[in-house]
């Protein structure tokens, strides 16, 4: 379980961080959102107990990381932003510090590092020194540390980012399936790993929260939401075939790929009368596809109006 | 095992996971005994004793003990391994602890290395035995104390050079404060009781009271208390400057 609780974080004149309180539960993957200088880092270094906040607190399994840092850093597993690690040593050394450092010993040792090493497939490079490794091994290594004691809180700063799609789709696996009984914070700039792995989702922008919901309701949001793309041969005749229809609201032709798209009336479903309506007219689909609504578009409205009230303010 | 032991394992191996440790501790061997032999002629002076040999300690101290003390948290820094560090459930006074004694302990292994010159001495003589071992015991401490100063001022910066330089600048002025030429200029113009508490406050004046042979309680008080006060600052710095 992860509270924060009107968390701020001042550098000097830059507000890093403004006020930003949520709750995790276990059981839950947030997805941690936000333009670049966000805040996302700073959030969780303070979390991880590394950065002092301003004011605000947090708290880790009920342990708050400024009273009782200790407490809190044994829940916690922890990836910092570009994965950091001891360039000298070998990946083999490094675990077994880490391990000790966490105070596993014995049967339970073994078992543990042989787990990570396995989830993260790093048999290969445990006598490689780790400023030798390439980004993405680097990477792996530090997650490799993070999950090493198991932790019940797992806070993740761009996890990701360097693997290759085969890496990141082993990441993205074993977020999954550690997701049951534990709590974890994930940031990311690749929003199709929201879907992947997350539960729910924060969007800020300027230190502040601006949007926490599901990924789907996210979705919602999105102006494609429900709303229907197509590829035909005569996109003249659909085009204006699809405008007479009641409950479309605007139609839309890609300017590149010819591609229709067909936004329906607020809380309208056109899917069948569109194809319905293609049918009627004789005209030839060669896709047609629903739209659920685009991530992307909604975390740039989101971020870019709060911009824009920004610079207004 | 303990959190400061650990830490301190993990901190001596990294020093020879390079080969800069074994260069460190061939060039501590050498001009250890040039000192020794050719500017405090070791043979001519017709004394089976080492005393030549430990009153170049403090000078041969002041240029290599900041190259060892100054990748200590500048580095650390650097690539960010310290938010990992601080963030693994280990307290501050023990990371502090366990690095400063692996920078120690790196210090103390190039000087046991020095006992073939004991060997020596006992070969060609019948040395006080009991000064040899006071001399070595005052060099261990104050080789510690500018260790302390060392991870202190690596911990203010994340370039290792400007650590290594301002580190030599601080123990240059903590030794010159108890060199005899110095303090008879300071007494030109300062109380004698001000020029005392200066030398008092120097490693030299300390570090010569123990190479005497008798072991004072305050000296081994005063390195106690120079590497207590260092380290402290020393977890104060990284509290104020580990994010920057
Ligand atoms: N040590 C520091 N000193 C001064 N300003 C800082 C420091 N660390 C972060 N900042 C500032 O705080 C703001 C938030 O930075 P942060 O690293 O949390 O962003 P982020 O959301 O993680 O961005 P990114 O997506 O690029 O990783 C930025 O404006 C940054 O310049
Ligand atoms: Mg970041």
């Amino acid at each position: 379980m992860i509270e924060t609780r009107e968390l701020c974080k001042q550098y000097g004149r830059i507000t890093a961080v403004d006020g930003i309180s949520f709750r995790v539960e276990a059981g839950q993957v947030l997805g941690f959102l936000g333009p670049n200088g966000a805040g996302k880092s700073t959030t969780m270094k303070m979390i991880a107990g590394f950065v002092a906040p301003t004011s605000g607190g947090a708290k880790v399994c009920g342990f708050d990381v400024e009273a009782q840092p200790l407490e809190a850093k044994r829940e916690l597993g922890y990836l910092p932003e570009g994965a950091p690690s001891y360039g000298e040593m070998t990946v083999a050394a490094f675990l077994g510090f880490i391990a000790d450092v966490r105070g596993l010993a014995g049967e339970r040792r073994h078992q543990r590092i042989d787990d990570a090493v396995g989830r993260l497939n790093l048999g290969g490079v445990m006598g490689q020194s780790i400023e030798t490794l390439s980004k993405g091994f680097r990477r792996r290594v530090g997650l490799a540390q993070a999950i090493l004691h198991d932790p019940k809180v797992l806070i993740l700063d761009e996890p990701t980012d360097g693997l290759d799609p085969n890496q990141k789709h082993e990441v993205r696996g074993l977020i999954n399936a550690m997701a049951k009984d534990k709590t974890i914070v994930v940031s990311t700039h690749i929003l199709e790993e929201v879907h992947a792995v997350c539960n729910r989702a924060i969007i800020i922008a300027r230190g502040k929260v601006l949007a926490d919901d599901t990924p789907d309701k996210l979705e919602a949001r999105s102006r494609y939401h429900q709303a229907v793309s197509m590829t035909v041969a005569n996109v003249a005749a659909a085009r204006e075939a699809l405008a007479r229809l009641p409950d479309v609201d605007s139609v839309e032709v890609d300017p590149q790929d010819q591609r229709i798209t067909a936004f329906p009336r607020k809380g309208r479903s056109i899917f069948g009368a569109v194809g319905d309506l293609l049918k009627a007219q004789g005209i030839a689909v060669s896709e047609l596809q629903l739209e659920r609504g685009r991530l992307d578009e909604v975390f740039r409205s989101v971020t870019q109006g709060a911009a824009k009230e920004g610079a207004r303010a | 095992m303990n959190p400061i032991g650990i830490v301190f394992r993990r901190e001596l191996a990294s020093y020879f996971a390079t080969p800069v440790a074994y260069v460190f501790i061939v060039i501590f061997l050498l001009l250890a005994g040039w000192f020794t032999f050719y500017l405090g002629g070791f043979f001519e002076r017709g004394q089976a004793d080492l005393v030549p040999f430990f009153s170049f300690h403090p000078w041969l101290y002041l240029f290599l003990i900041p190259a060892v003390a100054m990748r200590l948290w500048a580095e650390e820094r650097k690539s960010g391994s310290i938010e990992l560090l601080l963030t693994l459930p280990i307290t501050m006074l023990q990371a502090v602890l366990g690095k400063f004694l692996a920078a120690w302990a790196f210090v103390g292994i190039a000087l046991a290395l020095t006992f073939p010159l004991w060997i020596t001495v006992n070969y060609l003589g019948d040395p006080d035995n009991g000064a040899i071992l006071a001399g070595y015991l005052g060099s261990l401490l104050m080789a510690g104390a500018f260790v302390a100063i060392g991870s202190c001022i690596s911990a203010a910066t994340r370039n290792q050079v400007v650590a290594f330089i301002l580190t030599v600048v601080v123990c240059l002025v903590l030794l010159l404060a108890g060199l005899p030429m110095v303090l008879n200029v300071l007494g030109v113009v300062l109380p004698q009781f001000l020029v005392d508490a200066i030398a008092s406050l120097s490693f030299l004046t300390h570090f010569q009271a123990i190479g005497k042979g008798v072991i004072d309680l305050r000296d081994l008080l005063y390195f106690g208390l120079m590497i207590g006060f260092w380290l402290y600052a020393n977890a104060v710095v990284i509290d104020l400057k580990k994010a920057d």
